[in-house]
């Protein structure tokens, strides 16, 4: 166990900044502009694979980019935990890029070159969230995603976007101000710096801290990082469902939301750490707080007939598996929390790239109108029911592993209510992904009233290729959880 | 406290005081226009720079007056020509030298009548202002204080909107006002002691009745300057029809001359009456955090937006400065110096909306920044600046401001919160309207970016931005020996 300081980090968070600078200037070039997209994910992936081997041997990566003053700094570090997020959005982001462009040019949206440079400074945000090393660089990224995310809600420029842009930037920016930054300030009188523990056991605060203090501001993280799509403060998710679907797939199912859950396990474990969680008894009510969040967003998805608000509730009800499984404080709890950050990632993303595609090929955002789709579009449902079928938790594909340790991780904290609150959730999963599915394929088709309108096929390959791509890792990363399971190993106390 | 000997050499602070005054009388020889901007940008980059090597020779280790001068001027009266600068007042002398210039640039095309007589009050305004920052005799202070009064007003009055006169004159009866007070305060003093001298005041055992009624005219006359809720309503006038480079000296020097007279005056000579006192004084300033964010909210002037900001900015610094903590009163202090930089440049930039709209409406500006991307990319810094962004420097100002109010208690922070809140709202509302507007904008595909000039005008206030926020160990490192001082002589103060 070593720590290292390590330049490839900075490298890591400055290919999407420059990227994004490059980006934009390269925007009257569509070609070159789609290629330096590319690019700059690749050298990002490319640099977070090259931290794998050491993060697997045990070593820390830090590098410090400003000391503001003492206690107080802009450092990153790669841990096992970054390792879980870095990679999967990094990895990601690659597959978006293609996808991205295809959705765009097919729909010919306008101010793409925006679009591909607010995309690339939100992974900027996304990547510096996973490599902070304390709380103070963890909320200026937090800040920077918040920000950098508004054009890509508001893209098109409506009614209906501002709207949604409007509610994104209050409900994301009025709780950092009003609750992450009072409790991390707090922190600090407290502590004399921001720094996050070296494991996730001990935590930061000092013996004997007052419990009223120490459960106030835990509460102020768990809401105060509202990208994590707790209820009651979810509604900027569905809200942001007015953005094109290459935003929702990869911001809103990978980056920004998973910033939200990545910064709240931080805290969670490397702020407050295990001990201090089960000794002041926020483990299990946290637990059951966020079941209502679970099955909650499931009912809500139940009736909503368009593809992706139905989408967007099941996001809600998922990310609130991730928070579930580490506060059950043990050691199959959080490893299934911090998996599925993983494994529904993959899935989800798949999801929305389908959603996507089945609006470019059919111009349909209705599932009640999606009859026989799937026999047209077989690739595209396929995928769907794959990513799908992880969603609910079958054995096979990814989320079944997240599921599996979060009911063993329920069972050693000795909570049959809260199996029963997963079980439930995987009954509703069933309820409302099966029918989409089943409607597809073995529905009646839709009578085209218009004439004019070509016959629906598949989407171009630009974007059937990525979907099919994310929704056979769902099946690989089902089968073989190793690659991502190594790193949590690493994070357990 | 004892005045040092003083320092051997050239007069620094002299030059600094009078070059503005030796140049604004040359100025007057000028022809009005081109002859007269120019000397006039030449003249106060020159001393600009030559401020500079003030740094050179200032010794951040000591609490002590620095560069100090000392002339005997009315002998019979107890009055002397006595300068002197500590780590609080170099700052802001820095703040008056260099930001001077950037007034004289961001006239250049807003002011066309009576260019003469207007960069004349300028300079006139400039040798009031460092005067009163090095001041270290009461009645030369004084004399620096009163003196801006009429330049300053006539600023608004001749150069402003159209409310321009109503402005001025609230302008003027709202500051001489509290003038009076501080004059009854200085003869109080002196009548007390026998001296004039401020160093000599500091750090004196009077009692604590003498001392509350001395704090209540510094605080009124101070008070009224920053200004605290509610001694507030001269601001939005006169900002509002201020010209652009009024606004700037308003908001960047002129409102930290009240904050500065707490730090200067209220705490070290009044201990006893800060200690009882504070308490009323912190949540007066949450008043004026929570009342300048919500007035700021409802605005659809883009100046008044800025000037009311100043409101809730200006509370920030006053809850740092009596929270009397080192991380309180520190942040206080450094917000003083944020907001002079960043309301100076949200004024600029407003003021380079206006010479290309016609208007200050936020709604008339909607869209604007899809024609103008390079003034919109400077506007959302000055922005998120303002709303303190991480990495910028209003961020690290309010937090350690915070971090005092939390020491001082629970409440007191939680209750300036909202605060920190309305101000992203007011911010990120212009921000939104500025750069996107809503879906039927006005045409704006006439109006042109900013050019050349205003780039050099806008940048250096961006370097700042980042630059405090990034790396403000320098900074405070020039005011810490002199606030930690300044909070000895409370605590030995403390019964």
């Amino acid at each position: 166990m070593e720590t290292i300081s390590d330049p490839r980090l900075l490298i890591a968070v400055l290919a999407p900044l420059l990227g994004a600078g490059l980006i934009m200037l390269a925007g009257k070039r569509p070609n070159l502009r789609e290629g330096v997209s590319f690019a700059t994910a690749l050298v990002l992936f490319g640099t977070v694979v090259s931290l794998i081997p050491g993060v697997l041997g045990g070593n820390t990566y830090t590098w410090t980019l400003f000391e503001l003053l003492p206690g107080l700094s802009f450092t990153l570090r790669a841990d096992a935990l970054s390792m879980v997020f870095a990679v999967t959005a990094s990895f990601l982001w690659i597959v978006a890029v293609f996808y991205s462009a295809g959705y765009m040019r097919g729909l010919g949206e306008h101010a793409q070159t925006r679009f591909g440079t607010c995309f690339a400074l939100a992974l900027f945000g996304a990547v510096g969230c996973a490599f902070s090393d304390n709380l103070l660089t963890l909320y200026l990224f937090y800040e920077i995603v918040s920000i950098t995310t508004y054009p890509l809600v508001a893209h098109h420029q409506d009614r209906e976007g501002y709207a949604g842009g409007r509610k994104y930037l209050a409900y994301l920016t009025a709780t950092a101000k009003g609750l992450v930054l009072p409790a991390m300030v707090l922190l600090y009188v407290l502590n004399g710096n921001l720094d996050f523990a070296h494991n996730a056991t001990d935590g930061v605060l000092a013996e004997g801290a007052h419990r009223g203090i120490v459960t106030g501001l835990y509460i102020a993280f768990l809401i105060g990082f509202a990208k994590n799509g707790l209820m009651p403060l979810h509604q900027w998710l569905p809200g942001a469902m007015v953005a094109p679907t290459p935003v929702s797939a990869l911001l809103h199912a990978v980056a920004v939301v998973k910033v939200g859950v990545f910064a709240t396990v931080r805290v969670m474990l490397y702020v407050f750490g295990t001990e201090a969680m089960a000794e002041f008894n926020l483990g299990l009510p946290t637990a059951w707080f966020v079941s209502i969040t679970i099955i909650v967003a499931s009912i809500i998805a139940l009736g909503k007939d368009d593809l992706k608000a139905r989408l967007a509730f099941s996001t809600v009800s998922q990310l609130a598996y991730i928070i579930l499984g580490v506060a059950l404080l043990t050691p199959y709890g959080i490893a299934g929390g911090i998996i599925h950050i993983a494994n529904h990632a993959f899935a989800k993303i798949t999801l929305f790239f389908c959603a996507g595609a089945i609006y470019v090929a059919a111009h349909q955002k209705k599932i009640s109108r999606m009859g026989g789709l799937g026999r047209v579009m077989p690739w595209t449902f396929g995928a769907f029911a794959v990513a799908s079928l992880s969603m609910i938790g079958v054995p096979g594909v990814a989320g079944f592993i997240s599921k599996w340790h979060l009911l063993l991780g329920s069972w050693d904290a000795g909570s049959v209510g809260l199996i029963l609150v997963l079980l439930t959730s995987t009954l509703l999963n069933a309820a409302y992904f099966g029918p989409v599915v089943y409607h597809a394929f073995f529905g009646k088709a839709e009578v085209v009233d218009d004439a004019a309108e070509p016959p629906a096929r598949e989407a171009s390959a630009l974007m059937v290729v990525p979907l099919v791509l994310t929704a056979a890792i769902s099946v690989l990363i089902g089968i073989f959880p190793g690659f991502f399971m190594q790193f949590v190993q690493l994070v357990l106390p | 406290m004892n005045l040092p000997e003083p320092s051997a050499g050239l007069p620094i602070l002299s030059i600094l005081i009078f070059a503005p005054l030796v140049a604004a009388a040359v100025a007057l020889l000028l022809p009005a226009g081109r002859a007269v901007r120019w000397w006039a940008l030449l003249a106060t980059s020159a001393i600009g720079l030559f401020s500079l090597s003030l740094l050179f020779g200032f010794d951040a280790s000591t609490a002590e007056f620095q560069y100090v001068e000392q002339r005997a001027w009315i002998p019979l009266l107890g009055m002397e020509y006595a300068l002197g600068i500590d780590g609080i007042s170099l700052l802001l002398v820095l703040l008056t030298t260099l930001i001077t210039p950037f007034c004289v640039l961001a006239s250049w095309t807003a002011v066309t009548l009576r260019t003469r007589e207007f960069m004349v009050c300028m300079l006139i305004m400039q040798t009031a202002m460092t005067g009163v920052f090095t001041a270290l005799d009461f009645v030369l202070f004084f004399i620096f204080w009163e003196s801006m009064l009429i330049p300053m007003s006539i600023l608004i009055g001749v150069w402003g909107g159209s409310g321009r006169v109503y402005a001025a004159i609230k302008f003027f009866i709202y500051t001489m006002a509290g003038s009076v007070l501080l004059i009854v305060a200085i003869i109080a003093l002196r009548l007390e002691t026998g001296t004039f001298s401020i160093p000599a005041l500091m750090d004196q055992p009077y009692d604590l009745g003498f001392q509350l009624w001395i704090f209540g005219a510094f605080f009124i006359s101070f008070a009224i300057k920053v200004p605290m809720f509610p001694f507030h309503t001269w601001l939005p006038h006169a900002h509002v029809q201020a010209p652009t480079a009024g606004s700037v000296l308003l908001a960047s020097i002129l409102l930290k001359m009240g904050t500065y007279g707490f730090l200067r005056f209220c705490l070290p000579i009044t201990p006893l009456a800060t200690l009882e006192l504070a308490p009323f004084v912190l949540w007066l300033s949450i008043i004026a955090i929570i009342y300048g964010g919500l007035a700021a909210l409802a605005q659809s002037d883009l100046k008044k937006i800025v000037a009311y900001s100043s409101v809730g900015h200006m509370g920030f610094a006053t809850l740092g400065i009596f929270s009397l903590v080192q991380n309180g009163t520190v942040g206080g202090a450094l917000v003083m110096i944020n907001h002079g930089v960043t309301t100076g440049a949200l004024f600029i930039a407003v003021g380079i909306l206006y010479e290309r709209l016609h208007t200050r409406d936020l709604s008339k500006s909607a869209g604007v920044g899809k024609h103008m991307p390079v003034f919109a990319f400077f506007l959302g810094m000055f922005c998120l600046s303002s709303l303190a962004f991480p990495g910028t420097n209003s961020f690290i100002g309010e937090f350690l401001v915070l971090g005092g109010a939390f020491e001082v208690s629970l409440a007191l922070a939680v209750a300036a919160v909202p605060g920190v809140v309305i101000a992203a709202a007011y911010n990120l509302r212009i921000l939104q309207r500025v750069a996107y507007g809503g879906t039927n904008n006005p045409d704006h595909s006439a109006v042109a970016d900013i050019g050349l000039r205003e780039i050099c005008l806008l940048t250096p206030f961006l370097v700042f931005i980042l630059w405090i926020g990034l790396q403000p160990a320098p900074f405070i490192g020039i005011m810490e020996a002199s606030i930690e001082n300044i909070l000895e002589i409370i605590s030995r103060a403390q019964p």
